[in-house]
């Protein structure tokens, strides 16, 4: 590695840094205009004019709003996440578990998903304009055009109620068999794959298409080779760039964006665990979601440029 | 009497009467001796079995709920309490009251000072033995003025506790010949020292201890071996509640065989639910309502031909046939119906009139449009409801101009604060709660404005009147009075609607005080042997 690249990570690293700070002023903000405050929201309809000021005494909320900024960012720095105000959890314990179980998830989506997009891609490219990529592309559509929660629907009356192969609701917890875990988790896990399926193998169709009109794959062809290994040898490596940097979007969906997987297959991840927070104003819960969110976003970017630059001779030896 | 009967025959199923006093009871209601037999040996047969895993899903759970039942608010944190908590006594589905911790509650004669006798021998989860000053710590924690506690607003009048001996001694600051009922209320869960210690510590005196706590996941219990009833309730070795709030996966959930039971079916897949082989629908009718309430002190609410103009132009059976397809019954504008005790069925019911509705608009001089504010979150349907009601009202030539608000931030923007708007009300133990915690001048939650020193005057009286008939006579001019005069429009009471694998769990038995058998659903069903 040379020493460009070690100052371009440093560079990146540094900015998302940057960039995780105003994240947090923002969402700190947002969550300050939202009307009703934790008091009120923990309290709800029973709320009474006494029992709410008793409440935010307790929670300091009667401090100034960038008080309690400055508070929260000093307990972060010095890796406190604090209590929820809500039920009095600590938030890194809570979190956790959490997030533990969303990455499991993305995990295994991403696992079948990815190889699967790449050579449904791949295939795609090989067979272009035939009746082979149509089909292809025409399904990977058509699993990405259904919203989420019709395709979950979908997968949850087939395979939980009339077929009884996989259960509906994916609780997990601590301690549960590998096993028992992955069947919990194969109808989510599949509903995810459909979903980020298709931008995949579009953008590596798209991409390798693109290389195949250059004149050195003309060649490779002219050379005699057979055409998958035209692709694989000369185009998909040419084209790996753009490839990453829509894989990497979309494991940062995975993470960030399920929220409704979560609801309808009873999944205990980080989204319904924002939406409940959000809810109740819980601002330190929100604020480490909201910062762990951004993190994951920011830092599987610098990923993908990082990648995009190794995989590209000219970038990875400049003049 | 075939309530009462099949109440009986449930009682004896429980084991809660003997076999002889089932046959008197059924024959004090006038069951011929030729029925008796085949109906003891139905209700007999039902005996519960011990061991298994009950599970049940659940909406209305959220990851910020704490063990704390101080702060119980949900269904969720509900149904968990009644697990894992023991109360002092409880409302059995004919609004009877029932001592548990308590072995006998009695009055001074001017009901200002109560003295509850603690039963012995009950055993905390921790080991140690539920005695006076827990009872009366608990009943302090929740009373006091600072506390956080749902049940702050009833236990107000509570002036002073203190436990001597076996007994607590609890003074009222007024008359409250109620006083007894509050005490059913679900977030008086008896705690060691009151919870004072550690509120969140999740130890009572319960059929089940806490084993598993993850809010917004799923909560768990083991049978707590040495539980004081141990008989009646906490036949399955484990119970879990698993929080589905969406309403598609409870259903799926219970087909797929995850869960032996669960709350909320939507009315309108009910019929559908109905064809599942091995699935029975639990429904009953609560003393939960859906209001429209009006600002009584707010322009142009604040005229009475106004009102009575908008109650008129509600279609209530409309309302009830498409918003609750028909799972639940009519209201008649105040908040009290059959399943309260004292309650007077001779008042007149208010029919849809748009006619008559016309005219009172007509006398009140208004005009222009008026605002209802209304939100999914107010209840199920309630959009649908707002719009309905619309139309009904066009039918008398009243102009309602919907306004439809963000369910988040509804209970603390709109709900209370806005003149027109929907809502929702939970029933309450008895009809002196149910006036005292919304409709009296000083209440907190007096959300239609409703302020009468003559209203507030029939119900302190009616508090500490131990005469039950005189009680009820006040209590039918308090109804009549709030009909006629008050900011609330009632179209509908709501049902409880649960759902059950009755081909799985066996003892399931309705009760009109709450969902879910009142909470005692997973404690005191059985799984089928």
């Amino acid at each position: 590695m040379s020493s460009p690249i070690l100052k371009l990570v440093a560079q990146r690293v540094a900015l998302g840094i940057l960039l995780l700070l105003a994240v947090s002023v923002l969402i700190f903000a947002g969550t300050q205009i939202l009307p009703g405050d934790v008091a009120q929201a923990i309290l709800g309809q029973s709320a009474t004019p006494e029992s709410l000021a008793n409440l935010r005494e307790q929670l300091g909320l009667n401090q100034p709003a960038y008080l309690r900024y400055f508070h929260w960012l000093g307990g972060v720095l010095t890796g406190d996440l604090g209590t929820a105000m809500s039920s009095g959890q600590d938030i890194a314990t809570s979190i956790k578990g959490r997030l533990w179980n969303t990455l499991f998830l993305a995990f295994w989506a991403a696992i079948v998903a990815v190889p699967l997009a790449i050579i449904l891609g791949l295939i795609a490219v090989r067979y272009r304009n035939g009746w082979v990529d149509k089909l292809i592309s025409g399904l990977a559509l058509a699993s990405t055009s259904f919203p989420e929660f019709f395709i979950g629907y979908v997968l949850v009356y087939f395979f939980a109620v009339k077929w009884q192969i996989f259960p509906g609701i994916s609780t997990v917890y601590d301690g549960m068999p590998f096993g028992e875990r992955m069947q919990a988790i194969a109808l989510p896990a599949t509903a995810l794959t459909l979903v980020v399926l298709a931008h995949m193998m579009r953008m590596t169709r798209a991409a390798i298409l693109n290389v195949m009109q250059s004149a050195y794959v003309e060649t490779a062809e002219l050379k005699g080779l057979s055409a998958f290994n035209v692709i694989r040898k000369h185009a998909f490596p040419n084209a790996i760039a753009p490839i990453i940097n829509v894989v990497m979007l979309n494991l940062a969906y995975l993470i960030v964006g399920v929220v409704v997987v979560e609801v309808i297959f009873v999944y205990p991840g980080m989204g319904q665990y924002l939406v409940d927070h959000v809810t109740k104003r819980d601002v330190p819960v929100v604020q480490a979601v909201g910062l762990i969110f951004a993190a994951v976003y920011i830092s599987l970017n610098i990923i993908a440029d990082i990648a995009a630059i190794v995989a590209n001779p000219r970038l990875r030896h400049p003049k | 009497m075939k309530t009462e009967l099949d109440y009986l025959a449930e009682l004896a199923g429980h084991g809660r009467i003997s076999r002889r006093a089932f046959l008197g009871r059924a024959a004090a209601l006038g069951v011929s001796a030729a029925m008796m037999p085949a109906l003891a040996g139905k209700a007999f047969a039902q005996t519960a079995v011990k061991g298994g895993i009950i599970k049940a899903g659940l909406q209305g759970g959220e990851s910020t709920n704490s063990l704390d039942p101080a702060l119980n608010l949900s269904q969720v944190t509900f149904s968990f309490g009644k697990l894992w908590g023991e109360y002092l006594v409880r409302l059995t589905p004919d609004n009877k009251l029932v001592n548990l911790i308590a072995e006998e509650i009695g009055a001074s004669a001017d009901a200002k000072t109560w003295t509850i006798k603690i039963r012995d021998g009950i055993e905390f989860h921790n080991g140690k033995t539920v005695g006076a000053e827990d009872v009366a710590a608990t009943i302090e924690r929740h009373a006091d003025e600072k506390s956080k506690s749902g049940a702050l607003g009833i236990l107000k009048n509570i002036k002073g506790v203190k436990a001597s001996g076996k007994e607590v001694i609890v003074t009222l600051g007024d008359a409250d010949a109620d006083f007894p009922y509050l005490m059913a209320d679900y977030h008086l869960v008896i705690q060691p020292n009151g919870g004072k210690d550690d509120p969140n510590a999740g130890i009572s005196a319960g059929p089940y201890k806490v084993s598993v706590n993850q809010p917004g996941v799923r909560h768990g219990g083991e049978r707590f071996a040495n539980y004081w009833l141990g008989d009646k309730a906490g036949h399955a070795d484990q119970v879990e509640i698993i929080v589905i709030n969406d309403a598609t996966a409870r259903l799926a959930a219970l087909q797929g065989g995850q869960v032996q039971m669960i709350n909320r079916v939507e009315p309108k897949v009910v019929d559908l639910v109905k064809r599942i082989a091995g699935v029975s629908i639990e429904n009953v009718s609560g003393k939960g309502y859906y209001p429209f309430n009006m600002f009584c002190d707010t322009a142009p609410f604040d005229s009475n031909d106004l009102r009575m103009a908008l109650k008129l132009a509600m279609d209530r059976d409309e309302m009830l046939e498409k918003i609750l397809r028909g799972y639940g019954s009519v209201g008649n504008d105040f908040p009290i119906n059959e399943a309260y005790p004292l309650f007077s069925a001779d008042i007149e019911q208010r029919k849809f009139d748009p006619d008559k509705a016309a005219a009172a608009y007509k006398k009140s001089g208004h005009s222009g449009s008026i605002v209802l504010r209304t939100s999914d979150v107010a209840f199920p349907g309630a959009v649908d409801a707002a719009q309905l009601y619309q139309q009904s009202c066009a039918k008398a030539g009243i102009k309602i101009e919907i306004k439809r608000e963000p369910g988040d931030g509804y209970w603390s923007e709109v709900w209370n604060k806005q003149p027109f708007s929907l809502s929702y009300w939970g029933g309450r133990a008895t009809q002196d709660q149910m006036y005292s915690t919304g409709y009296v001048s000083t209440a907190d939650w007096n959300d239609t404005r409703f302020k009468r020193p003559e209203f507030d005057k029939m119900l302190f009286t009616a508090r500490g009147e131990l005469d039950q008939a005189k009680r009820q006579a006040i209590y039918h001019d308090m109804a009549v009075m709030m009909r006629d005069e008050g900011g609330l429009i009632v179209p509908f009471f709501n049902q409880f609607i649960d759902a059950a694998a009755t081909n799985k769990i066996g003892g399931y038995a309705k009760s009109p005080i709450g969902e879910m058998m009142d909470g005692y659903a997973l404690a005191e069903c059985w799984l089928n042997a």
